[in-house]
């Protein structure tokens, strides 16, 4: 099985300790993970944008740079959502089809590809809330949505529930929006803080000393906003619980 | 025509923080009693697939439907108008008043007469309308249009109704109860009823087989309307069409719920004959359904039932409020309708969006809201109607993801400018994320730069 891990762009300049607890988790649980050196992005703000035109050199690249590995990894709903459902820049043939079909969350790899059924090196004693963001819970469909009223699902939860010592608590709307929304962060500055305000407030109500999320953008975000704030609240990847970094 | 600035717009809300918070605890209010009457009927998810299809249905067969809502109509004594758009609709409205001496026309809230800006268009040619439905008639007195298609006046405190009916009503302004206000209301608004020439209403639903307009309100003002004056007017968009009687079985049951949380609307009136003595008009309106229509990526969109349940759900609607959209319709359903009605106006519409999927998920009748709000960005683009620094920046911002090399050098650039720039710099208010926000600690590397000294290159 080859493997390869993407890195958002955001995650490499910002977050590397995210990416490197993505390789060791993976390389914990036997996996051979290749990092392919030339990667950048998956055109995803440019293309959130409406530049269609402007993605398609950022798609090509990372078809290059991603075709024939039997999955593509990475810690990164939001950006899943786009390969999978709106990288399109570029004519589809069947190497971009492949890349996109083959291109997963962490979350879901673990989950519904390897079925991790423990971590035994993960131990992570605090209340932490979850925060899902709306690529992972609308479109990847980690969890159950309040809209549906289905029976209640969690890949996240799933996962996090075999962490040693952790205690997981609910805010009071935990399917809320964060407010990030990638360019939305800067074009509709007002409305995305408030949203990040109501959010981390919401989680700190409810008891929770870290937020975690399979969506490092979200985090960036709310710390951003927590910190302004002033509510005392720390942010981690589930990367980072599951490969068990010292909080 | 000037963009609208939903941005800005926002900031104003948001600064107004009693009514910001009150507006988005109510209108969350709405979406949880809509969650719990959901879970009342086990099988909401078929309904909606069925609700969706009928509609889908009935837009492609259209013409036909809109054919045999007219016979029918015009088998039961009413007369049937066509009008292909506002100004049509207008004067087609104007006329039939002039023609029976009308002065006073009582109406009840109806979104298509908001479209085609009727009431001003007739207070022009000295006929007064009036609002009867609580919200509508705040709105009225207030000068302001609806800020939501079914509570159009959720956007103020009791305390701002006080003042807008102590200035316009002359009731006491120190007097915030609400049923002292909605008395106010009343007893000014009733001996209107007794006064006018006509009454006026829109539609929910057209039946086609039965030549029924459906009219769906909970005061009871729309009946009153309709009812008490001998002349009653309905204007319906005609995407209001439903082929038969029992298809309402489907869309009642779903609407009051997705609204307000409420199994079925106080009021459910079947209108089809003109009242002993009295003329039924009814006026068909397109005004840009048909064009919609025609349009690949958005004709679903003709779909919409105005339940307001994507309004109540949309985070960013709940924190910026109807008014900062800048056109008839807002929230996520205004972001997707407006811009075929103005591509240039509500340009920015399409970005005051997370593209978090929330509405498509409580609609109704299943439109795929947030992804048609990504398909009107592209549009935009293509069309030339984005900022020009917005596209420079993406222009840039391509070139540089497309090339490893460059790719390297940017990320280095800002790793330098976050540690040497000066916080003052960075948090002006030039940089909107540093507004309200603190900016992420750099870190020594990049990851690939990790990557490259820990595990060599492979």
């Amino acid at each position: 099985m080859r493997v390869a891990l993407f890195v958002p762009c955001f995650i490499d300049a910002f977050f590397p300790e995210v990416a490197i607890a993505t390789l060791e988790l993976l390389e914990r649980l036997g996996i051979e993970v290749e990092y392919p050196l030339d990667q950048t992005c998956c055109g995803q703000p440019v293309a959130n944008s409406g530049c269609q035109e402007d993605a398609a050199g950022a798609e090509a690249l990372f078809v290059k740079n991603f075709a024939g590995f039997d999955h593509i990894v990475t810690p990164s709903g939001s950006c899943t959502h786009h390969i999978r459902y709106h990288f399109d820049a570029i004519p589809q043939t069947d190497e971009v089809k492949q890349v996109r079909e083959r291109t997963f969350e962490l979350v879901e790899f673990l989950h519904d590809i390897l079925e991790v059924d423990a971590f035994p090196w993960a131990e992570f004693p605090h209340k932490v809330g979850l925060h899902n963001s709306c690529g992972t819970l609308r479109s990847l469909r980690h969890a159950s949505m309040s809209e549906l009223g289905e029976p209640f699902f969690s890949k996240p939860l799933a996962l996090l529930s075999k962490v040693k010592g952790i205690e997981m608590v609910t805010p009071s709307r935990p399917d809320e929006c964060c407010g990030f929304g990638g360019t939305f962060s800067v074009f509709e500055e007002p409305v995305s803080a408030k949203m990040g305000y109501d959010k981390v407030t919401d989680h700190k109500n409810a008891g929770a000393e870290y937020i975690v999320s399979a969506d490092n953008s979200c985090l960036m975000h709310q710390k951003g906003c927590a910190e302004r704030l002033g509510v005392d609240l720390k942010f981690i990847h589930i990367a980072q619980i599951l490969n068990g970094d010292n909080a | 025509m000037k963009r609208i600035d939903h941005a800005e717009a926002s900031s104003f809300f948001i600064a107004e923080k009693e009514n910001e918070a009150f507006h988005d605890k109510r209108l969350w209010d709405l979406r949880q009693k809509r969650d719990h009457q959901r879970d009342d009927v086990p099988e909401w998810n078929e309904l909606r697939e069925l609700a969706s299809a009928i509609k889908e249905h009935t837009l492609s067969h259209l013409s036909d439907y809109l054919e045999q809502f007219e016979d029918n109509a015009k088998k039961n004594g009413a007369h049937v108008h066509w009008a292909l758009d506002a100004e049509e609709h207008n004067r087609i409205v104007h006329e039939i008043l002039a023609d029976h001496g009308v002065n006073t026309l009582v109406k009840s809230k109806s979104m298509l007469t908001e479209e085609c800006e009727l009431r001003p268009y007739l207070a022009r040619r000295g006929i007064d309308v009036i609002e009867t439905d609580l919200g509508e008639r705040i709105q009225q007195l207030d000068d302001e249009p609806p800020s939501h298609i079914v509570v159009p006046a959720v956007h103020k405190l009791r305390g701002n109704v006080a003042d807008v009916f102590a200035r316009t009503l002359g009731s006491d302004p120190d007097n915030d109860d609400p049923h002292y206000l909605s008395e106010q209301a009343r007893v000014t608004t009733r001996p209107y009823f007794l006064a006018a020439e006509a009454g006026m209403t829109g539609g929910n639903f057209a039946v086609a087989e039965t030549g029924a307009v459906v009219v769906c309100t909970n005061e009871g003002n729309a009946d009153l309307s309709a009812t008490v004056p001998p002349l009653q007017l309905a204007s319906v968009g005609i995407e209001k069409i439903i082929p038969r009687t029992e298809h309402l079985a489907v869309f009642v049951r779903m609407l009051s719920r997705s609204a307000v949380g409420s199994p079925i609307t106080q009021y459910t009136s079947h209108y089809r004959k003109p009242k002993d003595g009295g003329e039924l008009h009814i006026v068909l309106v397109d005004n840009g359904r048909s064009e919609r229509l025609g349009m690949e990526d958005f004709w679903t969109s003709l779909k919409c039932i105005r339940c307001g349940a994507c309004m109540n759900t949309c985070p960013v609607y709940r924190r910026s409020g109807g008014l900062s959209y800048g056109g008839v319709y807002s929230g996520p359903i205004g972001i997707i309708l407006n811009p075929t009605y103005d591509l240039r106006k509500y340009s920015n519409l399409p970005f005051a969006s997370t593209l978090n999927g929330s509405c498509t998920n409580v609609c109704p009748v299943k439109i795929n809201i947030h992804e048609q709000i990504y398909q009107w960005r592209r549009i935009l683009s293509e069309h030339n109607q984005l900022p020009f620094v917005k596209k420079a920046a993406m222009k840039v911002t391509g070139k540089v993801l497309a090339d490893p090399k460059a790719y390297r050098r940017t990320i280095a650039a800002t790793d330098v400018a976050m540690e040497h720039l000066p916080r003052f710099l960075l948090y002006t208010r030039f940089n909107a994320w540093g507004k309200q926000r603190e900016v992420p600690v750099t870190p020594d590397q990049t990851f690939h730069a990790w990557y490259l000294k820990n595990r060599g290159t492979s």
